[in-house]
């Protein structure tokens, strides 16, 4: 069995000559028939992760040196994470998180589906350095075809990887992907966010420190093990380095999955995937939770969060949703919104009341029913939403009602008072799925 | 055990009468905690009025309470000692109707305890245990009905089916609102479109 | 300054009863729907005997005074 100093040497310099040069990375770990990759063919690339015992502080540290950060939303550092739940109290416990809660996205559920043995591996090599005791794989519920891909990968591996490995199949509620939402359901309880402190990576599943990373992330992290740091950072830029798998949907002519180096230019992406040839009218960056780009700026922009914050987006979990110009921008708010309300836990007064108002009148408004009157409340609420739920989802609504408001200016003025979409523009987007295949039916490119 | 005191009328009549004085109090205590849960408030009684006087209420009928128990154990006119009053059915005198007040005491005690207490104690403890309220005031009754004195007197007979009828009603429009719970997760929320709360 | 504590209202907890505005209206102001919005300026030694009475008043006892200096897990 080859182990990590075998392959890495002792500078952690990829030695191996197989690390694959430039794109891709993540998917070519994907079977070419199709089907999941057996694993017999995932070990000739892959060793087997060695058993957890004690923390390993050399896996620690090439996560650090990598600058790998989390695939989930947030953007943290992985290193950072594995330190800290190494340092707690207790064994600890690794949650591989595939909730995907997110519709517009589809890139965990393709991984689990297609390359669960990589996602796996990286989550033995995680358990690996933090010394974790056991390792639960979440799912969405109603992701029947990552539920079995996992389950199979399971059954192949026979139990020979240590520790127990168990698959959990989470409700499939926006909310239930949240840290202390997966926490507070391992543990027994409903998938809602409970209040937080303590942090799950200090107590969480069991009260032992708890380490929850993505689905991406971990198929990274093996990456980063099997290969080294340094080549990890070829691609990406300084601050975020590595590949990212992008779910783009909308207006284009393939819509998909595709992995593109951290900072590429969003216009290229686009372009690649037939975008509209009148050029995108706005693009939606982050996915529901995300934040809409008018169409200079996104021509402008680069997929990375340097680059995004500026402009108020970030990358979140890379799903990107391209809007044609003969949408309605207001329209997709409305829905969204709509779909955001309906997804609230139900635990914190500012959100369910907030959200509902919110996309109540954000519809009234493209229903032509709304006046100047009801833009001030909609201002005045996004004050009063943010920052005052128990998670995050309430900020996520308000930062696309913001955007929304900002770069669909033009429409909201002339849908208000009685007014509506312009002639030739239609109410409803072109190709924007309602929710994200939950079969993984979403090709990657 | 000798009483301290010869009996005399007056302290009989105030024995009596704190007891009845007391039941009046918890009475009117159970009418404010009952509007205290459903939220209830008007612009000359907004809640911090109807909480705080629930509290006070409470605490003043402890204190006629204290005086009904130490009047009746003083006085030497019916065989009653310090014991009874907190340990129920022990008593020689009406052992049945005695006991139903010294257990009403006993429940009074630990609401009130656990409510002085409730920010040390946590929510959780602190409701479990003030639900038994529902149960103490009836006791209450019970026993002002079958072991007074003066329980064949038409005044308090009718001072007590007011104070039943009233609670009565209370209950039953706690009831009939419902219990106020958060919101379930449904687009539509109960308040109108995003008016302010009229305080 | 050693002596001032954070005002923090647990948004779970919390049932939008409005008490702790009633009590607290220096620091405590109700949004839309009821529900309290609490000023993050540190509560200083003279505001907090009513901060105080705005704790023990939530029927939840869903405000919470921290301890002076607790650092934020």
């Amino acid at each position: 069995m080859r182990t990590l100093a075998d392959v890495t040497g002792p500078t952690g310099q990829a030695a191996s000559p197989d690390a694959p040069l430039g794109l891709p990375r993540l998917l070519p770990a994907i079977g070419g028939d199709g089907g999941a990759t057996p694993l017999e063919r995932h070990r000739l690339r892959y060793p087997e992760p060695p058993r957890p015992g004690r923390p390993r502080e050399d896996f620690i540290a090439a996560v650090e040196r990598s600058g790998l950060r989390g695939r989930g939303g947030a953007s943290f550092p992985t290193g950072t994470k594995l330190r800290a739940v190494r340092d707690g109290r207790g064994a600890p416990v690794v949650v591989v998180n595939g909730s995907e809660g997110e519709p517009s996205s589809g890139k965990d559920k393709l991984l689990l589906t297609m390359a669960p043995h990589l996602v796996l591996d990286g989550a033995l090599l995680a358990a690996a350095a933090v010394g974790a005791s056991q390792v639960v794989v979440c799912v969405d519920g109603a992701a029947t075809a990552a539920l079995e891909g996992v389950g199979w990968a399971l059954a192949e591996r026979g139990g020979s990887d240590g520790l127990p490995v168990r698959l959990a199949a989470i409700p499939p509620r926006y909310v239930a992907g949240e840290e202390s939402a997966l926490v507070h359901w391992l543990n027994g309880g409903p998938a809602t966010p409970t209040r937080v402190p303590p942090r799950p990576f200090r107590r969480g599943v069991d009260r032992r420190p708890t380490l929850i990373d993505n689905v991406e992330t971990l198929a990274h992290l093996a990456q980063v093990l099997r290969f080294g740091p340094d080549w990890f950072r070829q691609l990406g830029t300084a601050e975020e380095p590595g590949s990212a798998l992008v779910t783009l949907s909308g207006a284009v002519e393939r819509p998909g999955i595709y992995e593109i180096p951290i900072g590429a230019s969003l216009a290229d992406l686009a372009g690649r995937a037939g975008g509209p040839p009148d050029g995108a009218g706005a693009v939606l960056v982050g996915g529901y939770f995300g934040s809409w780009l008018g169409a200079d700026t996104a021509s402008g922009a680069s997929l990375c969060n340097s680059d995004l914050r500026r402009h108020g987006a970030s990358l979140g979990c890379g799903a990107v949703m391209v809007l044609g110009r003969r949408a309605c921008g207001l329209a997709e708010t409305a829905r969204i919104l709509a779909w955001l309300a309906g997804q609230t836990a139900g635990q914190c007064g500012p959100c369910v009341h907030g959200l509902a108002a919110v996309a109540r009148t954000t519809a009234a408004l493209h229903d032509g029913h709304a006046g100047a009157g009801d833009l001030d409340r909609l201002r005045r609420w996004a004050g009063q939403i943010e920052g005052r739920g128990a998670c995050r989802l309430p900020d996520g609504a308000v930062r696309l009602l913001r955007s929304a408001l900002e770069v669909f200016a033009g429409d909201v003025w002339r849908h208000l008072d009685g007014g509506g979409c312009p002639a030739g523009v239609r109410s409803f987007p072109q190709r924007a799925p309602a929710a994200a295949p939950t079969q993984g039916g979403l090709p990657w490119r | 055990m000798t009483p301290i005191l010869a009996s005399t009328p007056a302290l009989w009549y105030l024995a009596r009468g704190s007891g009845i004085v007391s039941l009046g109090l918890l009475t009117l205590t159970v009418l404010l905690g009952i509007a205290t849960s459903t939220r209830w408030a008007t612009e000359r009684w907004p809640r911090l009025v109807v909480a705080g006087l629930h509290r006070n209420l409470s605490l003043l009928s402890v204190v006629f309470l204290g005086l009904h128990v130490g009047t009746v154990v003083v006085d030497g006119y019916v065989p009653i000692r310090w014991l009874d009053a907190v340990i129920p059915f022990g008593s020689s005198y009406r052992p049945l109707w005695l006991g139903l007040g010294a257990t009403a005491f006993d429940v009074l005690a630990a609401l009130v305890v656990t409510s002085l207490l409730r920010v040390r104690l946590g929510h959780r403890v602190w409701r479990a245990v003030h639900w038994a309220a529902y149960a103490c005031w009836p006791l209450a009754v019970a026993h002002s009905l079958g072991i007074g004195s003066d329980n064949r007197q038409g005044w308090l007979l009718a001072l007590d089916a007011l104070a039943i009828a009233a609670v009565a009603a209370a209950v039953c429009w706690r009831l009939a609102i419902g219990q106020t719970r958060q919101p379930s997760s449904q687009l539509a929320p109960t308040t109108g479109s995003g008016h302010a709360h009229t305080r | 300054m050693a002596l001032s504590r954070q005002l923090r209202v647990d948004p779970i907890a919390c049932d939008g009863n409005g008490l702790c505005a009633e009590l607290f209206p220096e620091r405590i102001t109700l949004d839309d729907w009821g529900y309290p919005i609490v000023d993050p300026a540190p509560i200083g030694p003279n505001l907090l005997a009513h901060a105080r009475r705005a704790v023990s008043a939530c029927p939840l006892l869903a405000l919470r005074l921290d301890a002076p200096d607790r650092t934020r897990a």
